[in-house]
């Protein structure tokens, strides 16, 4: 599926002054300069507040934590919770269709939403409240079929059943989730077969449902008081203590700043004047010879460095032997370079020390090895 | 049957006391300093007598890969991580775990923690989960305001954390090094291996990656011993195991069963029978989405255990996760649904996964309207043996082996629509 950012986007992003503080909570989770890390829970609460992960909130989060924006962009193109459209104001209903949910009657369920609230997913119903999608399977095989609908999971559905839960939903009546048909949590509809010895009278609802009903947080927008994150694991000294006893992380490779903060401070550095290389030695025409002597020129290929194309430039300089390359002076040097076109290569490939010895009938390493293997043979 | 006192999860549907209070009654944290006391080598030695396989679905012998993590830090912290990424199709054994009994894992943690010389311990959550995290969280918060974790964790001298992260629904993270990608905050991409996670892992750090089962089981196996453990099961196939059995049964349930367990047993016991009766069975797939398909004739009596469902039936135990599929069930239908949910969840690093997962749902696809030809059968099994084993990860393979079972067992339902839809007519059945 092509996941690209919306079309429209808003202006600013940020977080709301209780949802910086679960952030701000959250990154104390990984070790010291690891905070990348936060990325996913971090877009998560971006997507909880607004509804859906917009290219400000990526660019917020990013900052926040030091990454570069392609890499946050990458993440939550990846992911497919991040919804990168906007979504229902009421809901975003998400239908699990994989194979043990579809052959329980999932569906049905996806006909009362193509019915109810757009034909095609991703689309926003005709008031705006609502949106659908299909999604992967959602781990709660043994109540399908069932659907996630914010933060919770709404299981044993039957399409009158949800059709009716829509309905009320958009009213703004509080449907407690869960099993629908009357079932606790994933044990047999018919009763008990096992943990049967021992009854503590249960509580009325399972744990899923038990945090709806407490805090009613299911389909709103997450404004950040409404479940804080306790950091228990940072001492009252302020330091972790496991992360303290262990020995410290590895420091992560250094990331590149966002490629549009590059280029401010490029724009910044070419204003300034550059300084002018300063021209280092004066240029001195060597002495030249027109032709080879006695018409038998040297195999200065055997130079490492020298290809059958300098060869020739060489040679129309005026160069055919050896000797004449280690005789060579610097200002030489500077007058033979400018007329190669290759910057500082005769230093770096030590073009005189090479040809001394080869002049003086020496062999080099890379002679040797280029007679040998015949590379420049035709 | 197992019964209630041998079990390990005695709150798997939360219907008791979740808090620590209730917890510590039931058992858990129960002389844990007493069991670190006793050292890393004993708890290792004692996970591998045993016999407990890992319980993500590779059924890797979880003591062995304890003992891969180093003895001694060489400058680097270790890892434990907990796969709770429960995202393979049919199983929501985990999700139990962590909202109703979630004392269990974190005991479990610290312990598995001290034997590998980790002080710190992240909890990989998938992202849907989201109730699932709260309740987690607050048991988490309640252990550390009891002193269970946190600087000298519930009084063994051993400083230790435990983190919980989610992801954001992305199937692959389940694998253990995409699950370290993610965690790291990057794209959920495999890894290649060696380098293995116990050399260098999360944070380039010696890491173990276990699944939440694995780890929750832990703390009950040292306090009663391992041979209580191994008592259950075949020999190999050792223990209790939460089995998660969904689709067509009269009453789907999660619960906890020992090892080697007579499918038949397992569905009379607790799902209420097969709907429509045992005659009406089509087809099981006895492991999660990713094992094979197995005609129901041959499962009445299947032994639920690793070594059985795989030597005997070519299938696979998985996660346990038994989906059941009647009579009335399409099956090229439903074997084309994970087609295309493994099309959905490849990561796309590695081309024959990429290309090939959609390759082969579009072929399903037709096969499930039966506008093909016969010959292309053959060529879908040839496309899924050059899928399987050609990828850095198994999502590749796992891919594959739904689509092998589905032909191996029901070739002649997808002949006899592709024969159909060619003439027109009804299959030769309904034509009696």
């Amino acid at each position: 599926m092509l996941r690209r950012l919306h079309s429209e986007q808003p202006a600013s992003f940020a977080f709301t002054p209780d949802n910086q503080t679960w952030a701000e909570a959250q990154v104390t989770k990984y070790p010291e300069g690891r905070q990348a890390s936060a990325v996913i829970p971090l877009l998560w609460r971006a997507q909880e507040q607004e509804g859906w992960v917009s290219k400000p909130a990526i660019e917020y989060i990013a900052d926040m934590l030091g990454m570069a924006y392609i890499r946050v962009l990458e993440v939550a193109s990846f992911y497919f919770m991040f919804q990168l459209q906007p979504t229902g104001s009421v809901a975003h209903v998400q239908i699990c269709g994989t194979t043990s949910c579809m052959i329980c009657g999932a569906e049905d369920l996806i006909a009362v939403c193509k019915e109810k609230i757009a034909p095609k997913p991703y689309t926003l119903s005709e008031d705006g409240k609502f949106t659908w999608e299909e999604v992967e399977c959602l781990g709660a095989c043994t109540n399908a079929p069932m659907a996630q609908i914010g933060k919770d999971y709404y299981e044993d559905l039957t399409a009158e059943g949800f059709a009716q839960m829509l309905d009320d939903l958009a009213a703004g009546k509080l449907v407690a989730p869960g099993p629908q048909n009357g079932r606790y949590a994933a044990e047999p509809k018919s009763g008990l077969t096992s943990l049967t010895e021992y009854d503590s009278g249960k509580t009325q609802y399972n744990a899923s449902v038990q945090l709806q009903m407490d805090v009613k947080d299911g389909v709103k927008r997450i404004q950040g008081d409404e479940v804080p994150l306790l950091t228990p694991w940072v001492g009252k000294d302020g330091v972790v203590a496991g992360r303290a006893a262990a020995a410290p992380t590895p420091k992560a490779p250094e990331a590149p700043k966002p490629a549009v903060k590059q280029a401010a401070e490029a724009k910044k550095a070419a204003a300034k004047p550059e300084p002018k290389a300063e021209a280092s030695v004066a240029e001195k025409e060597p002495e030249t010879l027109k032709a080879a002597r006695d018409g038998k020129a040297d195999d200065l290929k055997l130079l490492k460095g020298v290809g059958p194309k300098l060869e020739e430039t060489l040679n129309e300089l005026g160069f055919f032997h050896f000797d004449q390359v280690a005789a060579w002076t610097d200002a030489e040097v500077a007058w033979v370079d400018s007329r190669l076109k290759f910057k500082g290569r005769i230093e770096r490939d030590g073009w005189i020390e090479q040809a001394k010895k080869l002049a003086a009938g020496e062999e080099t390493e890379f002679a040797k090895k280029a007679k040998k293997d015949g590379i420049y043979d035709d | 049957m197992l019964k209630d006192q041998d079990r390990i999860f005695t709150n798997l549907y939360g219907m008791h006391e979740r808090t620590l209070n209730g917890a510590q009654s039931r058992g858990h944290w129960d002389g844990t300093a007493g069991l670190i006391e006793k050292g890393r080598d004993w708890i290792i030695q004692t996970m591998k007598d045993s016999g407990l396989r890992g319980r993500g679905g590779a059924g890797f012998p979880t003591g062995l890969k304890w003992s891969f993590m180093p003895k001694e830090s060489d400058g680097r912290p270790a890892y434990l991580v907990i796969n709770a990424d429960e995202s393979e199709p049919g199983t929501c054994k985990d999700r139990e775990i962590m909202r109703h009994d979630p004392h269990t894992l974190i005991e479990g943690a610290l312990i598995a923690s001290f034997a590998m010389n980790a002080h710190t311990c992240y909890i990989y959550l998938r992202g849907e989960y989201i109730r699932e995290r709260e309740a987690l969280q607050a048991a988490i918060d309640e252990a550390y305001d009891a002193g269970l974790l946190g600087k000298n964790a519930a009084g063994s001298g051993w400083d230790f954390d435990v983190f919980l992260h989610h992801g954001a629904g992305a199937y692959i993270c389940g694998e253990e090094t995409a699950l370290i990608e993610s965690l790291e905050g990057k794209k959920g991409m495999p890894r290649m291996k060696p380098p293995f996670p116990a050399g260098a892992g999360l944070y380039g750090c010696p890491t173990t990656v276990n699944n939440v089962e694995s780890i929750a089981v832990v703390p009950t196996i040292l306090r009663r011993g391992a041979e209580w453990f191994s008592g259950f099961g075949r020999p190999n196939n050792a223990g209790t195991k939460l089995f998660a059995i969904s689709g067509h049964v009269n009453n789907p349930c999660v619960v906890e069963e020992a090892m080697s367990i007579s499918f038949e047993e397992l569905i009379e016991k607790h799902c209420g029978g097969i709907r429509g009766g045992w005659d009406n069975l089509l087809a099981v797939i006895p492991g999660g989405s990713s094992v094979p398909c197995v005609r129901g004739e041959n499962m009445r009596d299947a032994i639920m255990d690793f070594d059985y469902l795989r030597g005997e039936l070519g299938s696979g135990l998985g996660t346990a996760a038994v989906i059941v599929m009647d009579k009335q069930t399409d099956i090229i239908k439903a074997i084309a649904r994970l087609s295309y949910f493994y099309k959905h969840e490849s990561c796309g690093q590695c081309t024959p996964c990429r290309e090939g997962t959609g390759w082969m749902y579009r072929v399903m696809d037709r096969l499930v309207k039966g506008e093909a030809e016969l010959e292309e059968i053959d060529m879908l099994w040839d496309v899924t043996k050059q899928v399987e084993g050609h990828t850095i990860c198994a999502l590749g393979d796992a891919a594959a082996w739904p689509i092998q079972g589905l032909i191996k067992n029901f070739r002649e339902e997808i002949e006899d629509r592709i024969k159909a839809q060619k003439t027109g007519r009804m299959g030769a059945m309904a034509a009696e």
